[in-house]
């Protein structure tokens, strides 16, 4: 029965959780969606780093790598996605992460979303995709890549 | 005790009662368990005067133009004069936007409302690193008073009133709008418009806030004392509720917010020492006016009814002008829906409906295609068309706010009223909305509606046509609409060109005295105004103006809310 | 992992790498995917290494502005040139287990800077304001070589008690008006700062806060166990004022610790404190376990109030381990 005490199953303190980065690109303020997301996905049991709004494709690239995250999910609603996206998934190249999947959500016109996904974004989400859908995708994401990583 | 006899209301309640019994009998079943408002109340089967007992008309309703002003703040409302058609629009360069204010004067429009791009809106200059991608694309690009002078090429600015949406960097642009009016030789007396500048709702919606709230707030109030000093016509502010909506408060919230940073601003004025019958008059409001038709008329009434007894009861206010709440509507953006993006066009006949019987001063009716882009002429015009079919040919505006007497509408208007005082106590009792914000108190609760609000669409416990019910087949117009496409890059370069033109054509030395100056005045408190003013007019460019308050009163971040 | 490929890796990190020291910190945060061994491995190199990082815990009530005044202090301590990590911890949800960590969003300004590493680590379900990793990436980043190490706790105020055992310099935040805290510092049980500090400075009641602070750390005579008289001081983080001299109080510590030989002894300490971290955590996990596992008769017994919570439990320890406690 001692042995029980000692065993290898892991305690949750050392297990990792599917981490996300959750970043408003661009200046807009707009970030009733990434909140909502982002409050959606810790009640789905992910660890959600929230960078706040204003990020520049630097910074949402940078954060992603310290914090390691399985997912990068970016909101954008200020028009400037086609400035700025490709941009980040060039930095995380740059620095070795391309293997982070990126996925975008916010205004974006819908050929605008198609020119991302032929780009390298892994998913491209709307006002009117459902959270469930984006949950969905994200895990899927993360999974992958965690597999990827430990096979 | 209310208007109804006693006996009348027994009468009443014993027929209810039985027609309750009759319903149950005969099987009537409700195809919910609990219908709701937008804010969460719960509404009845059916409203009758029982509901309303306690109303004293003349008190709670009264007449129009007079205290409490619950059926508007003027005696013929819409039959003395239609409200103002105000089209928020801007993007591009400044000759872009010219164009467009243009056509829409040419189709009707009888007020301007200017957006700015997120650059502007953060008071930065088109060759700043941040601007990449953003120069001309979700509004217009103002740097200068070379860049407002083109924006208002051949418009008369001593005739037509123009509202800006500008917050933080609100002193620069009435500068700027200010300057380039007098130098055509408009007298200040003629000077008409808005600049929002609402500070603290950056914090709550919108946030594009640049300083932290105590600074902001003290810019908002110097443009408000610096305007009623010079500018007899000018609202300069607009308290704003649409904001917070957007961000996902419910009807009640906004209300509530909204009212709560008004007594902000008050309480600033009169720390300032003016007498608040000096300024109260110059104070506007700006709220949302969404799809749940009645709740938004409600909402409208129980707001007038709230800042009557604001002003007459908290500060004193004398005359009845400063007891006035006047404002601006705009139809919701957040229930434009991607999808299916022509059934906008119906959603926002509803949303315009509702600001209309609600009694608005001005409105602007979104364009069906915002939730994909900014509107095309085509689209800017059919919301401008919207507006103008509710006035001439549905009837609603020929009589004073048609719905009171309403039970429903008298029940609802005392409920939101109710519910939204509940708020402004608990802010008071956190010692006022400054302490709110930093604390997150709004930020907190309105993500808690925006979620939950979200969760019941994903639940089907909210319908959302086309979008999570009565889904059919896409049809390949539904997508393939036009949209407005910006050369973000061309615009940017061709803004960045103009600065440069600018900068090599000043008195460099004549910028830096401004600017110091404004800094100076900055540091030891004093109304930055005038020194903005003159710095604007030694032509320094936003970004530089804004670069010496930001130096002086540092840069916000937002408090963590979860 | 290899241990060849440990060893690159450990190496790349050393040199500032960013990506490197990310996967690094990864695997020693989370040993229960990367093995025992491998992070004993990589511990071993580094901790051999560590000892010298100057480590500041920074505790207060959530809202205080923690975040914001790291930010500052990441800024004067890089005008000195040290390299600074920052580990920012928030709470997971006790249901989801998930966790929503915005600390960064007031250090973003520094991820551009090559000699800054923010790294955010939720709860995951340890109690006391450190999750059970935290004393894990705190060793790693050490032997790394980072000059100061900012540990963040979640801010529960007074069980936030993981804290001190695992800093050389604890910061105390409190805000204005905090009127409780102060209540709570005179009754002993915030007596957890090496420096208080009040945030806020620019309200108008933060020099009555400030008065009141120095009364009661001077009415108590407070002394930490290294002969440190706690300080106090007013800053304002958002406007950036008061932190110069904070970071000079805060350098002064450092060098009173030095002086009196207490910095290599908070490290000792640390290292043991943490191992007792860990190892609560993982036998609080298994005694859960166990509980769930082995309880059966007793917990029906207990819960249909046959037996009291005390005997059920001796009597679960007595299966469990053949003696009672």
């Amino acid at each position: 029965m001692i042995a029980e005490l000692l065993s290898e199953t892991p305690a949750i303190g050392f297990k990792r959780r599917y981490r996300v980065l959750v970043a408003k690109l661009g200046l807009d303020g707009h970030d009733r969606g990434a909140k909502v997301v982002a409050r959606a996905l810790k009640d789905a049991g992910f660890e959600v780093i929230y960078t706040g709004i204003k990020q520049t494709p630097e910074m949402v690239a940078r954060a992603a790598i310290q914090e390691d995250v399985d997912v990068v999910g970016i909101s954008i609603l200020s028009g400037a996605h086609m400035a700025l996206v490709p941009e980040v998934l060039r930095l995380l190249k740059e620095y070795g992460a391309e293997d982070v999947p990126v996925v975008v959500g916010g205004v974006i016109p819908w050929d605008d979303a198609e020119k991302l996904k032929a780009m390298g974004v892994s998913e491209v989400f709307f006002p009117d995709s459902p959270l469930s859908q984006i949950i969905e995708k994200v895990r899927e994401l993360a999974e992958k890549r965690r597999k990827r990583l430990e096979g | 005790m209310g208007d109804y006899s006693k006996e009348f209301l027994e009468t009443l309640a014993r027929a209810l009662k039985e027609w309750q019994e009759e319903m149950a009998k005969a099987g009537y079943k409700d195809r919910l368990d609990r219908f709701t408002t937008d804010s969460g109340i719960e509404v009845k089967t059916v409203y009758t005067p029982l509901d309303i007992e306690a109303t004293r008309y003349m008190d709670k309703i009264g007449l129009p133009g007079q205290y409490p002003f619950t059926r508007g703040i003027h005696y013929n409302m819409y039959r003395g004069k239609v409200w103002t058609m105000r089209e928020f629009s801007g993007f591009g360069t400044p000759e872009d936007t010219n164009k467009r204010l243009k056509y829409l004067v040419e189709h009707g429009e009888t007020g301007l409302s200017i957006a700015f791009d997120e650059v502007t809106l953060l008071g930065l200059d088109p060759d700043h690193p941040l601007a990449v991608g953003e120069v001309g694309v979700e509004g217009v690009s103002v740097a200068s008073i070379w860049d407002m002078d083109i924006l208002f090429k051949d418009i008369d600015m001593g005739s037509i009133t123009t509202n800006m949406t500008i917050n933080p960097p609100a002193p620069v642009m009435l500068s700027f709008y200010v300057a380039v009016a007098r130098s055509r030789g408009v007298p200040d007396d003629k000077i008409g418009g808005t600049t929002q500048n609402d500070q603290l709702k950056e914090f709550i919606g919108q946030k594009t806030y640049v300083f932290p709230p105590r600074p902001a707030l003290k810019i908002g109030v110097d443009v408000i004392e610096w305007s009623v000093k010079n500018l007899p016509k000018w609202n300069p502010i607009s308290i704003s509720g649409y904001h917070i909506y957007e961000a996902g408060a419910t009807p009640v919230q906004e209300l509530a917010f909204t009212l709560a940073d008004g007594i902000e601003y008050v309480r600033e004025m009169i720390r300032r020492g003016y007498d608040v019958d000096s300024f109260a008059h110059r104070l506007s409001f700006f709220f949302v006016s969404g799809i749940n038709v009645f709740e938004h008329v409600a909402k409208f009434r129980a707001a007038r009814r709230m800042w009557a007894k604001i002003m007459r009861e908290w500060f004193n206010a004398k005359k009845p002008r400063s007891m006035w709440l006047r404002f601006h509507a705009q139809t919701s953006g957040v229930e434009l829906r991607a999808l299916e993006p022509y059934n906008n066009i119906i959603r926002i006949t509803l949303q315009a409906l509702a600001a209309v019987l609600g009694g608005t001063q001005s409105l602007h009716t979104n364009a069906f295609d915002e939730a994909l882009a900014l509107p095309t002429e085509f689209s800017a015009k059919l919301a401008l068309r919207t507006q103008q079919i509710i006035a001439y040919e549905s009837g609603v505006a020929d009589t004073v706010d048609p719905l009171a007497g309403s039970y429903y509408i008298e029940w609802l208007t005392d409920k939101i009223e109710e519910e939204a005082w509940r708020i402004i106590d608990r802010i008071e009792s956190m010692g006022g909305m400054l302490e709110a914000i930093e604390k997150g108190y709004p930020q907190r609760e309105i993500t808690e509606s925006a979620y939950r609000r979200q969760r019941e669409i994903e639940e089907m416990r909210k319908i959302i046509v086309g979008v999570n019910a009565f889904k059919g087949e896409i049809l390949e117009n539904e997508v393939k609409i036009p949209l407005l496409e910006i050369d973000e890059p061309s615009v940017r370069a061709h803004q960045i060109e103009r600065l440069r033109k600018l900068k090599a054509s000043r008195d460099q030395a004549k910028v830096n005295t401004a600017l110091t100056e404004l800094e100076r005045a900055a540091t030891r408190n004093e109304n930055i105004v005038p020194y903005v003013y003159n710095a604007a007019i030694s032509l320094a460019t936003l970004g530089e103006i804004m670069g010496v308050l930001r130096n002086v009163y540092g840069e916000w971040n937002e408090p963590i809310i979860f | 992992m290899k241990a060849n490929d440990a060893t690159v890796l450990i190496e790349k990190a050393i040199s500032g790498d960013l990506r490197s020291i990310s996967r690094l910190i990864s695997i020693v945060e989370f040993p229960a995917e990367s093995g025992s061994e491998v992070v004993g491995n990589i511990m071993k190199i580094l901790m051999k290494r560590g000892g010298r990082a100057h480590v500041i815990g920074v505790t207060g009530s959530p809202g205080v502005g923690k975040s914001t005044l790291i930010s500052k202090l990441i800024a004067m301590f890089r005008k000195k040139s040290y390299r600074v990590a920052v580990i920012g911890i928030d709470p997971s949800s006790p249901f989801s287990l998930g966790s929503f960590m915005g600390n960064r969003i007031r250090m973003q300004i520094h991820t551009q800077d090559p000699g800054v590493f923010i790294r955010s680590m939720a709860t995951r379900g340890v109690r006391g304001g450190l999750s059970a990793s935290t004393v894990l990436v705190l060793e790693a980043l050490d032997g790394l070589g980072f000059d100061k190490i900012i540990v963040e706790s979640v801010g529960a105020g007074q069980t936030d008690v993981d804290i001190i055992n695992i800093s050389h310099t604890v910061l105390n935040v409190v805000m204005p008006g905090a009127g409780d805290e102060i209540q709570a510092l005179k009754a002993g049980l915030m007596e957890i700062g090496d420096i208080y500090v009040v945030n806020k400075g620019d309200k108008p009641e933060a020099d009555i806060t400030l008065k009141e602070v120095i009364d009661v750390l001077n009415y108590e005579g407070f002394v930490r166990e290294s002969g440190w008289k706690p300080r106090a001081i007013k800053v304002s983080a958002v406007m950036g004022t008061g932190v110069e001299e904070l970071v000079g109080i805060i350098e002064e510590h450092l060098d009173h610790l030095k002086k009196v030989g207490f910095f290599e002894e908070v490290v000792r300490r640390r290292r043991i404190y943490g191992s007792s971290i860990v190892l609560r955590h993982i036998l609080e996990n298994r005694v859960d376990e166990i509980f769930r596992k082995e309880g059966g008769e007793m917990l029906r017994l207990v819960s249909e109030g046959e037996i009291d919570p005390y005997t059920a439990s001796i009597k679960i320890m007595n299966r469990v381990l053949g003696r009672a406690f």
